[in-house]
């Protein structure tokens, strides 16, 4: 045998043409000619060799058409062979030759009528792929016969005939009624005619997206479920197709249409199996979720797609992609199956890249230790693509479960010390997103990243580590230097860069206004006046106005707390998901696109949507779904399912991408707040009056060299509000208390609201609390607890609430306060952590209360103590402040100070000046000296001195006031903005010595303070 | 569906193509797809119609496909019609065009004879189309082959990460008529995710777990099946192993020991390791106590022959790795890829107990073989 094939090869060299090879050689100039001769040559033989040559030329793309009348005189024969190979050319040549191919009629006429039924097929066969419009009115009444032949095999052949002629001339065919005798064979005898009569009419129906061709009823479902069985494979996805347009009429129509399908799902074609799931996954919709064959089905669908991984590369990815959308619709199908979707190291990244995904997916708390081993053993990998999705992923986890974030950081530090460049970035893109998600918790690993920043390169690492060292400005001793540096080659880098560095100054600057002067002015210089882009300069410019216009409202906006991102980010919307579900194992599920969105022309596309969609998973958990009343009529859900929630916040725009991007304005607040700004901002560009903003004016009329002036504004304006306040009484008020902020928003605690405020009522610190229930449950329970904090601040009772809370229902809760409970230091200062129960769960807050609550009534110090300490006092432990646009007397400005604690000792007029000589206590003992000049007549210059006695300065001395308590200084700035604390100085330090002594320096906020009054 | 095919060579060129509808510039090969179409659908079809060529010519590549044009190309016009798949049986097709032989050429060439059959095939229409009619042989034999692949994936301390087990039934079948055959199994219940050629009767399956099926002529794939539950997956070897790279310096250790572990008492034979190292690996120096080992320098891919396993004097390899001067420490851990045969063993415990036969009166010679093999079995280092 081995050497008959060896003898058979030297054949082919020696040209022993034995085979098709030699049409191929043939490429002189007079080729056309000799074929043309051979093809008229007597010899039946050489005709066929002849045809052959011509269908080889045709194959590789060449003209042979020339030919045509030649090869058409070869058809009446009464060889096969010779008259398949003509109909061949026939079908490629027909449209060029018009003409010419009206010659063929008669004999395809003739052999329509052939008593071989195979050339009764293959003459109706061939007629329709002949695209001339002059032929096709020659085919009705051959056609009209073979769909009414005797013969299945005609039967089936001709009703792919009609779809032809009605891709070819679609108002003949309606005219002469094929479409009706199409219909009629879906009920054939035949399951193969009835799997091409559904084929063609699905065709048809496609270019008339409205002509109810494919009417279907039970009884016509049920033919096609009984042809179903019988057809060959391909035959079964026509028909599976079909099925899966069909809305059945109620749940137990649904049942036994799934029930019937399911052995599809153990068919050896991939493509039976996916058309089967794709009905299976629309019908599901209509099954009420306690019916046990729900359950039964649910299992039934996870080995079918676990068997399509097994199979070549190219039919796993298109599963995989379909099982992505699945596993977003249904999560529970393929809950246990997670590690069918570990990754193997020779699988082609295409489908690594889509296993992690949906890897993703299915983690849950269960799963999630094998997961996060399994990424990070990823990350180790060597396709960079992957490592990075790998790494992606971690943070994706840590971000949808909870309980293992802390694992997942962890997972990241030790990536990041890997010191492999792409995967540092990227787990530093992701801790940016992990931040978002649990902020104040895993702050710690700053410093780790920090260390990272020179080996940055790629924009969207640097954007993240720019934004979070802004974010925790007040964390990092050396920010300013880090922004520094990046600001320097400010015009290379990428927008996200640029938008990123510019933001995070500006935090930078708000959180530490001392230092940063300088830094925010010439990154606001090179945004808004040396850069082409107008994104960058519009912010820079919003940035501008706001700080000049009103810094207290700039902090409001720029440093608002950030709503969290969401858990999963990159979930498909609902509705499209819905559409895709319904062309599961088509195109659409592989581009998870909707057709309309690459078929060309959109011919023929269809918005499919699951059955009873309108809020379709409600109405089936509803009891009543199963009766006669049908999904439709069911009354709108109450608990809006998860779909609708997302899609509500996708439609508010809140969800932050985590990916790409610059992270977008931190909240809706901040977004109104800008909204705010435009129009004013708007208003003075027209030349608007301004008012009583001159800074703003002057920060417009020369930018760089007015921003000193301008922002002088925070604190004057801050002051005078609380100077404002009891103004036209100007009789002693209770401690002044801030507005109720909300420290605990519904979406954070599963729709627990909670806001508050501090008071200082009859020497009884208060926290007052407005809880509301924007849950849809009763929630009962309540209680409250402290975390330790720096004044000891405890509950002095328990929450008073003592009827349950309904839904949409208010309550106003004060809770008594002592200063006994157990002391630590918190940053800032005044931050209070606080833990609220109640029935649904433990929810987790902070908040600052203005220290001024904690000035205790016997605050008044002796007039000789004072006098003697005031001296004592160093000028060190001095600090000034100035207080701008006061009217107050200073009469009146002692009445209101004392309704906060805080006593005038003395008062002396010297030179026009009124100075107050104050005293306050703190909770914890500790004294606070004050002088506070009033300039008659001259609202601008309120000066005050605060000092504390020389005893606490001591005990600074003699503890580590000097480099280590630096960071705690700097960090410190800005705690008068935040609290809204009344008093004009700012608290410098603090820090604890030995158990619990507290000692506190405090320190006039100067930033501007003018040298000249002291 | 369906509206024309393109057979590209490795190139990239087109070297054939056919339309079925309206005729489509072959520039359309740049984008693949352009209207709705279920992909499986399209790939599965080519599958077929790759397998189809492979069944007629011994091979599907551009020579072949060229020397057999015209046959192809009938091939084609019947496997397809607007679209929809028509006929893609193997055996449906030989009735209509006969397969080339070296014979029937010289005898068509020499008689002007015609490889097209005129006859309408039985099975085109029959609900069995898989099967001809008329089949006859003198020697009457039906074999099955229970193949199982293990795919696994083992991490650095040898624990299991995932496992689960490819099975394949492959049968030969060559008995005369139409006989109706009835496979049965000891243990049945091991088989809940399973794929049947379309002749299995599905609802026999369901009720008795029995495999019922008019089976088409000569080779098939019977099922396929998956067993994925871990604790029924045995793994037959155990993997230590130990390839480290040094931080400076330009070498690394590899050390690898392969012992049998859950080998139900036979032997495991055909053993291979494959790793694929990082670039920076310049050359090995390895010594195997059994079989050869051999390192590509352009694909540094070292490839370990064991052969037969010996559970008394365990295989190992072990010894230097040279690398790049100057380059860095490779980062990945290279993954040990394992290669093995088990003779006369379904390593899920898979046992067929009888084969019946009925609709025909003779005795027909059978027989089972069972096979284990190591599918993509992966350890991680």
């Amino acid at each position: 045998m081995q050497e008959f094939a060896n003898q058979l090869c030297e054949n082919r060299q020696f040209g022993f043409k034995m085979t098709d090879s030699k049409y191929f050689t043939t490429t002189k100039k007079g080729e056309i000619f000799e074929l043309k001769a051979e093809l008229n040559s007597d010899k039946k033989e050489k005709k066929k060799e002849a045809v052959k040559k011509v269908i080889a030329s045709m194959t590789v793309g060449k003209d042979v058409s020339a030919l045509f009348p030649d090869v058409v005189n070869c058809m009446q024969t009464d060889n096969l062979e010779l008259k398949k190979l003509v109909y061949l050319y026939l079908m490629n040549y027909a449209k060029s030759q018009p003409d010419m191919a009206i010659m063929a009629v008669n004999t395809f006429v003739k052999d329509c009528e052939d008593p071989n039924p195979l050339i009764r097929a293959l003459a109706v066969r061939t007629m329709g792929c002949i695209r001339v419009d002059k032929i096709t009115e020659y085919l009705c009444e051959p056609l009209r016969k073979c769909l009414k032949d005797e013969d299945p095999y005609v039967r089936k052949t001709a009703a792919v005939c009609v779809a032809k002629l009605h891709d070819i001339n679609a108002q003949l065919v309606e005219d002469q009624g094929f479409l009706d005798t199409l219909k009629d064979l879906i009920s054939d005898s035949n399951p193969m005619v009835v799997a091409n009569a559904v084929a063609a009419l699905s065709e048809i129906a496609e270019s008339h997206p409205n002509s109810n061709l494919l009417d279907l009823n039970p009884q016509t479902i049920n033919k096609l479920l009984t042809a179903l069985n019988e057809c060959t494979e391909w035959g079964q996805i026509f028909i599976l197709d079909c099925l899966a347009n069909y809305t059945p009429r109620d749940d137990r129509e649904s049942q036994s249409i799934c029930e019937r399908v399911t052995p599809r799902l153990s068919h050896a074609n991939s493509a039976v199996v996916l058309s089967a799931v794709k009905v299976l996954m629309k019908f599901m919709e209509m099954l009420p979720k306690d019916l046990d064959y729900y359950g039964t089905l649910l299992k039934k669908l996870a080995p079918p797609l676990v068997t399509l991984l097994s199979a070549e590369p190219e039919l796993q990815y298109v599963a995989l992609r379909n099982i992505n959308l699945i596993v977003q619709r249904r999560p529970e199908i393929l809950k246990h199956e997670m590690k069918v979707f570990f990754v193997k190291y020779n699988d082609p990244i295409y489908v690594k890249l889509e296993k992690l995904d949906i890897m993703i997916r299915l983690a849950s708390q269960a799963n999630i230790a094998q997961v996060l081993a399994e990424l990070k053993e990823y990350a180790t990998e060597v396709d960079v693509d992957f490592v990075r999705k790998a790494v992606r992923a971690i943070g994706r986890c840590a971000i949808k479960v909870e309980q293992s974030a802390e694992r997942c950081v962890s997972t990241l530090l030790d990536l990041i010390q890997t010191k492999v460049n792409y995967v540092v970035q990227e787990a530093i893109v992701v801790i940016k997103d992990i931040f978002r998600k649990y902020p104040n918790k895993y702050e710690s690993v700053i410093g780790t990243l920090c260390e990272n920043l020179d080996s940055l390169d790629e924009p969207e690492a640097r954007a993240a580590m720019i934004w979070i060292v802004g974010e925790y400005a007040e964390r990092i001793d050396n920010a300013d230097e880090l922004l520094e540096s990046f600001l320097e080659g400010f015009h290379d880098e990428s927008t996200q860069v640029q938008l990123q560095l510019l933001t995070a100054i500006v935090k930078l600057f708000l959180k530490k206004p001392t230092e940063t002067q300088e830094l925010v002015q010439q990154v606001l210089s090179l945004a808004t006046q040396d850069s082409d882009n107008p994104d960058l300069r519009d912010r820079g410019y919003i940035y501008w106005r706001l700080l000049s216009t009103d810094p207290v409202a700039a902090k409001e906006v720029v440093l608002a707390e950030k709503p969290l991102i969401s858990e999963e980010t990159d979930l498909i919307e609902p509705t499209l998901l819905e559409e895709l579900i319904c062309h599961i194992g088509t195109l659409a599920s592989v581009y998870h696109k909707p057709p309309s969105a690459f078929v060309e022309g959109s011919r023929g596309v269809q918005h499919k949507r699951l059955a009873g969609s309108a809020g379709s998973g409600e109405s089936v958990e509803s009891p009543d779904a199963g009766s006669a009343a049908g999904a439709s009529e069911a009354p709108p859900a109450v608990i809006p399912s998860q779909g609708d929630l997302l899609g509500d916040l996708l439609n508010l725009d809140l969800t932050p991408p985590t990916t790409a991007g610059p992270p977008p304005p931190p909240s809706s607040g901040m977004q109104m707040g800008a909204m705010d700004l435009l129009g004013g901002g708007l208003d003075s560009l027209l030349g608007g009056d301004l008012g009583g903003s001159p800074a703003m004016g002057a920060g417009f009329a020369a930018p760089p060299a007015a921003m000193p002036a301008s922002f002088s504004a925070p604190v004057s304006s801050g002051l005078d509000d609380l100077f404002d306040l009891g103004g036209g009484v100007g009789m002693p008020m209770g401690a002044y208390s801030p507005p109720k902020t909300v420290w605990l928003p519904a979406m954070k605690a599963k729709g627990l609201e909670i806001s508050g405020t501090f008071a200082r009522r009859a020497g009884v610190i208060q926290m007052e609390m407005t809880l509301t229930n924007k849950a849809m449950s009763v929630m009962t329970d309540f209680a409250i607890q402290f975390n330790r904090n720096s004044f000891g601040l405890a509950p002095a009772g328990p929450l008073q609430v003592l009827s349950p809370l309904s839904p949409n229902q208010s309550i106003e809760v004060t809770l008594p306060l002592n200063t006994v409970g157990p002391v630590m230091k918190m940053d800032p200062l005044n931050n209070l952590q606080v833990a609220v129960k109640n029935n649904i769960d433990v929810f987790y807050f902070s908040c600052q209360y203005p220290i001024s609550m904690l000035f205790v009534e016997d605050g008044k110090m002796e007039r000789q103590v004072f006098l003697a300490t005031w001296k004592d006092i160093p000028n060190d432990n001095e600090s000034q402040f100035q207080i701008k646009d006061c009217h107050l007397s200073s009469d009146a400005s002692s009445s209101k100070l004392q309704g906060s604690n805080i006593f005038t000792i003395a008062k002396r007029t010297v030179e026009g000046q009124d100075m107050l000589y104050q005293s306050m206590k703190l909770t914890n003992g500790i004294w606070l000296l004050a002088e506070l000049r009033v300039q008659t007549g001259n609202p601008n210059y309120t000066s005050a001195t605060v000092s504390v006695p020389d005893g606490l300065c001591l005990a600074f001395q003699t503890d580590h006031l000097g480099a280590s308590l630096l960071p705690s200084l700097q960090s410190d700035h800005g705690f008068i903005c935040n609290s809204l604390c009344f008093l004009p100085f700012k608290l410098l330090s603090l820090s604890v010595t030995q158990l619990s002594c507290l000692k506190i320096q405090f320190h006039i906020c100067s930033l501007y303070s003018s040298h000249s009054l002291t | 569906m369906i509206h024309s095919l393109f057979l590209i060579n490795h190139s990239g060129d087109i070297f054939l193509e056919k339309h079925w509808k309206s005729v489509i510039s072959r520039s359309v090969c740049d984008y693949f797809f352009e209207t709705e179409v279920p992909p499986l659908f399209v790939i599965e079809f080519l599958h077929r119609v790759a397998d189809t060529f492979q069944d007629y010519f011994g091979e599907c590549s551009e020579v072949v496909i060229k020397d057999n044009v015209v046959t192809v190309y009938e091939l084609l016009e019947e496997m397809l019609d607007n679209g929809f798949p028509l006929a893609t049986e193997s055996n449906v097709l030989k009735e209509m065009i006969k397969p080339p032989t070296i014979l029937r050429s010289v005898v068509n060439t020499l008689t002007g004879g015609s490889n097209v059959g005129d006859m309408l095939p039985v099975g085109q229409l029959s609900t069995i189309p898989w099967r001809r009619a008329g089949v006859k042989y003198t020697n009457n034999e039906a074999y099955f082959d229970v193949i199982e692949e293990i795919d696994a994936i083992l991490d650095k301390s040898g624990t299991t990460v995932f496992a689960e087990i490819q099975g394949v039934i492959e049968a030969c079948v060559r008995l005369t008529g139409m006989p109706d055959l009835t496979l049965s199994f000891m243990n049945p219940r091991l088989l809940d995710d399973v794929s049947f050629h379309p002749c299995v009767r599905f609802k026999r399956w369901e009720s008795e777990r029995v495999l019922s099926f008019i089976p088409p002529d000569g080779n098939f794939t019977l099922m396929t099946y998956h067993v994925s539950s871990q604790n029924l997956v045995a793994i037959p070897v155990y993997v230590k192993q130990s390839i480290s790279f040094f931080e400076t310096g330009t070498c690394g250790r590899l050390d690898i020991t392969i012992a049998p572990k859950q080998t139900m008492g036979k032997t495991v034979e055909g053993l291979v390791v494959t790793v694929h190292m990082p670039k920076t690996v310049l050359s090995v120096n390895l010594t195997a106590t059994q079989g050869n080992c051999t390192y590509d320098l352009t694909t540094k891919v070292l490839v370990w022959d064991i052969g037969k396993l010996n559970p008394q004097k365990l295989p190992n390899l072990r010894g230097s790795l040279s690398m790049q001067a100057g380059a860095p420490k490779p980062e990945e851990n290279p993954t040990l890829n394992i290669d093995l045969k088990i003779q006369q063993l379904a390593i899920s415990g898979l046992k067929v107990s009888r084969l019946d036969m009925y609709g025909e009166k003779y005795k027909p010679f059978k027989g089972v073989k069972y096979v284990t093999k190591a599918g993509k079995f992966q350890v991680r280092t």
